[in-house]
């Protein structure tokens, strides 16, 4: 029961943007992180027989031109919130994964109104003193992919599989519009954490216990940060448990908006 | 031609091993290798390098900036060249450059280069670049603005330097309720422009569009030629001839009393120059947006050349530097200008490892063997094409 995905393009705050969806049920927002330009996979289609699953490639990704609004993660945090009218969405399951879950916090710092829950996945947005974390931009896009995995056979076939000829000018267009936003501060930014007591819904923290590029440190801090928020941690796992951990991601998330569910 | 005496000043104690080892001299080869009382003696050398060179009848003197390496220790070119002020008696006094995006606020550059412009009654040339690649990860500037921010940068200090203050600058990335620097530059309306740059098409463009003098940093002779070539057509496409005085050829030169003694004196200090002072990792070196699309694929493309070591012999071939006897040099100079059409020579005299001594020797050797032959040479036609 492979749900197809719909692709559409949406145009919002004078950018185009390719939206997958495919799915039934309550919204989920999934919005990913620095690979916004990846294919749909295969844990979407498992999410997608329990919610109507939307997944935007985010503005100044996929070849199209970085928008001239967009200069740090808090703009993207606006634009989404633009997205959610615009699609008359409402009790949003809101899920993010690295940038895209930096994004999502601080959405979620604004406004919770159309929000039904929130998860963080390996999110970037935070800084904790101490804790090593690894430098992307002087890794090579070999390194990057690796990095982002625990299981080294794994990291192979995704670096065959995303590293192709066809995607190579979109990857560095994408990481031009990465810079853009995340480079200085490196992949946080130091007002977010002040506002984060301010997300007032149930939030979920899903984290890989072997994320090198943001260790489990980061886990426990979104943990503090956000008042009544659950903290998952998925073992032998590196920084994208939705794709290293499909199972155990989709899991996860069914039984916390089922719990959800349960307690309204 | 003009002759400047052009310096890097190199950490010349680097160890090399370790530089190799780590397979970088910028950013992360740790500063525990730097040592004061060294770092201090080689200052002072090359301070008195560049006023032996002012004594010797050398056009002018140059530094630059580069940050967190031991290819340059010259972080604040400002310092240097304050210190040089008061001594250049004769000759231009130039950055080249200093890096306009590097800075939060670029009034302080304005304000550096108008004192120094006061300092030497209006000897002073002013640089401006983006900085290299790096850099942009040493200062903690963002890669993606960094064109954006020179252009804008350049406007602000272009108009604190000709607008009567005090007037507001209100622009993306610098906003100023104030803008009246105290002192005005010297020279009416600001000091010459020169545009450092690695040959970038869209550099070329807009020093050309300005009348600035675009100055091509490290290069095989073929391709400077080139890019002066098409700095000349952007001029022309602008409305106006470009002089040879708008064209400057950074360069090394070496002259000793044989083309063999040149070549076995230089051959150590060349080549730890161009192999350990300059190595870098690629990607430290093209962060994202700071360096365009098409340039990244074009050097992954080229991948297989970066990684072999340079020897002075292809560097002397490629003319990339000169190096020889007397004679040797200048033919080759004269040769080059013919070829470039350049009307300035951006001439390192020191580099590497060369010691002070050999460095005196040199400056000697080309003030009186090369300077008198060159002093109001222009480009000559050239018959034949270029080989």
């Amino acid at each position: 029961m492979v749900a197809q995905p719909v692709v559409s393009h949406l145009d919002l705050c004078g950018t185009r943007v390719k939206v997958m969806r495919a799915g039934q049920g309550a919204p989920l927002l999934f919005l990913r992180g620095t690979d916004a330009s990846d294919d749909w996979r295969p844990f979407l289609d498992d999410l997608a027989s329990r919610f109507d699953v939307i997944v935007p490639e985010h503005p100044g990704f996929g070849g199209e031109a970085r928008p001239d609004w967009l200069d740090r993660i808090a703009d993207y945090s606006n634009y989404y919130l633009d997205v959610i009218d615009t699609l008359g969405l409402d009790h949003v399951h809101l899920v993010g994964h690295g940038m895209g879950g930096w994004i999502a916090a601080e959405l979620a710092s604004r406004t919770t109104q159309k929000l039904a829950s929130l998860t963080l996945v390996d999110a970037q947005g935070l800084y904790v003193d101490g804790v090593e974390t690894i430098d992307t931009f002087l890794r090579t896009e070999e390194e990057s992919v690796r990095d982002l995995f625990q299981d080294e056979k794994l990291a192979a076939t995704e670096i065959e599989r995303r590293l192709t000829l066809e995607t190579e000018d979109v990857r560095l267009n994408n990481q031009v519009v990465i810079a853009q936003t995340t480079w200085q501060p490196r992949g946080y930014d130091p007002h977010l954490r002040k506002w984060l007591h301010r997300i007032d819904i149930p939030t979920l923290i899903v984290w890989g216990e072997n994320d090198r590029l943001l260790p489990q440190a980061y886990a426990r801090e979104w943990g503090k940060l956000i008042p009544g928020a659950r903290v998952e941690i998925i073992a032998n796992c590196g920084h994208a448990p939705h794709i290293e951990k499909p199972a155990d991601f989709v899991r996860l998330i069914e039984a916390f908006a089922k719990a959800l569910r349960v307690a309204a | 031609m003009k002759i400047f005496n052009f310096h890097l000043m190199p950490y010349a104690h680097a160890d090399l091993d370790a530089i190799k080892r780590l397979g970088t001299s910028w950013m992360t080869y740790p500063n525990s290798y730097y040592d004061p009382k060294k770092g201090a003696d080689l200052y002072h050398e090359y301070l008195d390098q560049l006023e032996f060179a002012d004594e010797l009848g050398f056009d002018g003197v140059a530094v630059n900036e580069h940050h967190q390496t031991a290819y340059g220790m010259m972080p604040t070119p400002g310092v240097l060249a304050g210190a040089l002020a008061r001594r250049i008696k004769n000759g231009k006094l130039a950055i080249l450059g200093r890096a306009l995006p590097l800075v939060n606020n670029p009034l302080v550059i304005a304000e550096e280069f108008a004192v120094l412009d006061n300092l030497t009654r209006g000897r002073f040339i002013a640089g401006f670049v983006r900085g290299i690649g790096v850099e942009y990860h040493t200062m903690g500037m963002n890669p993606a603005e960094s064109q954006a921010r020179f252009n804008e940068a350049h406007d602000l200090i272009i108009q604190a330097w000709t607008r009567p203050g005090p007037f507001a600058f209100e622009g993306k990335y610098y906003k100023f309720k104030y803008v009246n620097p105290w002192p005005r530059p010297y020279q009416d309306p600001h000091p010459p422009i020169f545009t450092p740059s690695s040959g970038s098409l869209s550099t070329i463009r807009w020093s050309a569009q300005r009348r600035y003098t675009y100055c091509q940093t490290l290069a095989p002779i073929a391709a400077v030629a080139q890019t002066f070539k098409i700095y000349r057509e952007e001029a022309d496409k602008a409305g106006y001839q470009a002089t040879p005085d708008q064209l400057a050829w950074s360069n090394a030169i070496y002259v000793a009393e044989s083309d063999e003694k040149a070549l076995r004196d230089v051959r150590p200090h060349l080549e730890a120059y161009a192999n350990e002072f300059l190595t870098r990792n690629p990607t430290m070196m093209a962060p994202p947006g700071y360096t365009s699309v098409e340039s990244i694929k074009r050097m992954r493309a080229i991948k297989g050349f970066i990684g072999q070591r340079s020897t002075a012999e292809d560097m002397i071939a490629r003319g990339i530097v000169i190096v020889g006897s007397p004679n040797t040099v200048r033919e080759k100079l004269a040769a080059y200008q013919d070829m470039a059409g350049f009307g300035i020579s951006l001439t390192k005299t020191q580099f590497g490892t060369m010691p002070h001594k050999m460095v005196q020797e040199n400056q000697i050797a080309i003030a009186k063997e090369v300077l008198p032959y060159f002093k109001d040479r222009l480009p000559q036609p050239v018959k034949a094409a270029a080989e």
